[in-house]
């Protein structure tokens, strides 16, 4: 019985690493534990429903509460317009068109040809 | 007879039965159907629960004995192997049946309330049960030929039920590329048998295997399968058709249709180190071809890796991108399939010769980097990890669909509130796919960047970028659809049905599972699939 849990606790060995999730959760465990007690230190005049858990957007008023979800296209918005060239290019790759499917497949198929020395 | 007997009799019988069994609950079923919904349902997952049953019952006895079982059709033994068909399961062929069967338990039993409201279901289970024995039949087979006609016939179920929502043009379409290319693929497969055929006078993979001496036209023939097979895998820039293919079949089929195109990966992980082994894993100095090929070994081992990383950066940029959940979850799986690819370019680019002079005399050395076989065992153990991982992701957008109506991620929002275990569900297999520990994928994807950084670390650097990428893709899916107040137009949604819950649960649970054992999956199953792979003499002995 104890060698089959300690097979089962057993570290993978990765060749030059080593990994052990349950080491990894108690590690996790006692990080949270040290974030709670310093989070026990902290300013204890914080109330619930009281002007300090409002959102405070700028001075602006809040919107309602269905308004203010941040739809999907809208995320990363930043990041795609940096790499908008990227993009572009690979929206020209996928056209859609099962006969460029098949074009890719010939162009891969050469690429092998030549590096086996066949062509 | 006894129970014992029983078993042993399952046991001998077994790689036919696991094809034979869903073949023939195919045909059953619209008979079965006949009787009413609900026992023609109960019947196909009892169909493939006593599948998966023997699955496993063959895989315990192949993994834990380290042994290759060959199952001869028409002979009591294997007499001579060249002209019957052979079936021939090692640790690999074991391992692959293993997910394929997870999956398609999980499918099938997904399919009972996610098809209910939909018509032509004698069909669609006949359909699946026949793509099941078409997966089943390319993983057992041993035979090059037999291996063509499963490729076909889980083509041809593949197609049809992809196209299953027939009401629909975009599923149609979907299912119209995937036929073109299945068919060229599987077209250009049986001409690279043909060609092998016509050298070696034979169709089995070990008596091929034996004999091959890569010559001018087994270069022909590997090209042909390598490029045909990485096709239907959907590796990058042959990918098109598959996040069309995963974005419009139903989720129960698009989970099994993991199992198809990882049927095929498993086919270039055949033909590569078993059918061409003497060429990809033997270090046999005393055959030519050993010597002779390390530079193309190593070329192809180079090409993969490419290959590989486009398959990584194009499915993970391409996710982020995606507005529709089920074509971003299909982006994120062949993002996925790169990992895989990598293990083995990773192996084959590490294969070299050196001259070691002792003692005045000098010898030639064939070996393998001693990190190559960590990243086979990897990317072995990363099969299984992206099977269980995409499919619970396309699990919950089924559930997410069938509750909401909708695929856009511009229309969801708020379902956390609603639906609290898809949300646990789809959590599991956000932090899984991403590479987050404790969970699975973080164990493989470790022993892949591990090896590949000591071949190039740059390398290595781009598959961790990926990996970080698709956790953003899926931070975005879990704000977008999961988080934020109910929006008005879903305010009445409700739980998914249990038969959904169930068939998510039973691969989350697994995925836990493995996450917090890793060591104790690598070295009992994933370790002796991938000893099975690069041991093709082993392969060759079993049958000859």
């Amino acid at each position: 019985m104890m060698e089959q849990i300690s097979q089962l606790v057993e570290t993978l060995k990765t060749g030059t690493g080593l990994w052990n999730p349950l080491i990894w959760i108690v590690a996790i465990v006692i990080a949270f534990l040290i974030v709670y007690i310093i989070r026990s230190f902290g300013n204890k005049d914080y109330k619930k429903g009281t002007e300090q858990t409002k959102a405070f957007l700028s001075g602006n008023p809040e919107y309602e509460k269905e308004k203010m979800h941040i739809k999907s296209s809208n995320i990363y918005w930043g990041f795609l317009e940096s790499l908008k060239w990227a993009y572009n290019a690979l929206d020209k790759m996928h056209t859609g068109n099962v006969s460029d499917y098949v074009l890719w497949f010939v162009v891969i198929m050469g690429v092998f040809f030549i590096i086996m020395g066949v062509l | 007879m006894s129970i014992e007997e029983l078993f042993n009799f399952l046991l001998d019988h077994s790689p036919a039965l696991i094809v034979a069994i869903p073949l023939l609950g195919a045909f059953l079923t619209p008979l079965v159907g006949k009787i009413n919904d609900k026992v023609r349902n109960a019947f196909a997952i009892l169909v493939v629960a006593f599948t998966s049953f023997l699955v496993f019952l063959l895989a315990n006895d192949i993994l834990t004995n380290n042994t290759i079982r060959t199952y001869v059709f028409g002979a009591e033994n294997a007499g001579s192997p060249i002209v019957r068909i052979l079936f021939e399961v090692d640790g690999f062929s074991a391992y692959m049946a293993i997910i394929a069967s997870i999956l398609a338990i999980a499918g099938v039993i997904y399919a009972w309330s996610h098809m209910k409201e939909h018509t032509g279901q004698d069909k669609f289970y006949t359909l699946v049960l026949l793509m099941i024995a078409g997966m089943f039949g390319m993983i057992l087979t041993g035979d090059m030929f037999n291996f063509f006609v499963f490729l076909e016939i889980t083509s041809i179920a593949a197609c049809a039920l992809i196209a299953f929502y027939t009401n629909k043009g975009k599923a149609v379409d979907a299912g119209f590329k995937y036929i073109v290319i299945s068919s060229i693929g599987a077209l250009f497969i049986l001409f690279a048998i043909g060609i092998l055929y016509s050298q070696y006078n034979a169709l089995n993979m070990a008596v091929i295997a034996d004999s091959i001496t890569f010559s001018f036209l087994d270069k022909i023939a590997l090209v042909l399968l390598i490029s045909g097979l990485a096709m239907k895998a959907g590796i990058v820039p042959m990918h098109m058709w598959l996040p069309d293919a995963y974005g419009r079949a139903p989720a129960s089929v698009t989970v099994i249709l993991i199992g198809a195109t990882q049927a095929s990966l498993y086919g270039l992980f055949r033909m590569v180190f078993s059918v061409y082994g003497n060429v990809f894993s033997s270090i046999d100095v005393t055959k030519d071809t050993v010597i002779n090929t390390i530079n193309s070994v190593n070329s192809v081992g180079w090409m993969l890796i490419i290959l590989a990383i486009l398959t990584m950066l194009i499915g993970a940029l391409m996710a982020l991108k995606q507005s529709n959940l089920k074509r971003l979850i299909a982006f994120a799986a062949l993002a996925e399939v790169g990992y895989m690819l990598l293990g083995v370019g990773v192996r084959l680019a590490s294969k070299v010769s050196q001259d070691i002079t002792i003692a005045g005399e000098t010898t030639t050395q064939v070996a393998f980097q001693g990190y190559s076989a960590t990243a086979l065992t990897g990317s072995v153990f990363h099969i299984m990890n992206d099977a269980l991982d995409i499919g619970l992701l396309f699990l919950v957008a089924g559930a997410i669909y069938l509750v909401t109506k909708e695929t856009s991620l511009n229309k969801l929002g708020g379902l956390a509130r609603n639906m609290k275990y898809t949300t646990v569900f789809f959590l599991i297999g956000l932090f899984a796919v991403s590479g987050m520990p404790p969970m699975n994928g973080f164990a493989s994807k470790l022993m892949i960047y591990q090896s590949t950084f000591q071949l190039n670390p740059i390398i290595a650097i781009v598959a961790i970028l990926c990996s970080i990428l698709l956790l953003a893709v899926f931070v975005k899916v879990f704000h977008s659809a999961f988080l934020g107040p109910k929006l008005p137009s879903l305010k009445d949604v409700k739980e998914a049905p249990k038969s959904l819950l169930i068939a998510m649960g039973i691969i989350a649970c697994i995925i836990i599972f493995i996450g917090l054992f890793p060591n104790l999956f690598v070295e009992n199953i994933v370790t002796p699939a991938a000893n099975a792979i690069m041991d093709s003499a082993k392969y060759i002995t079993a049958v000859i």
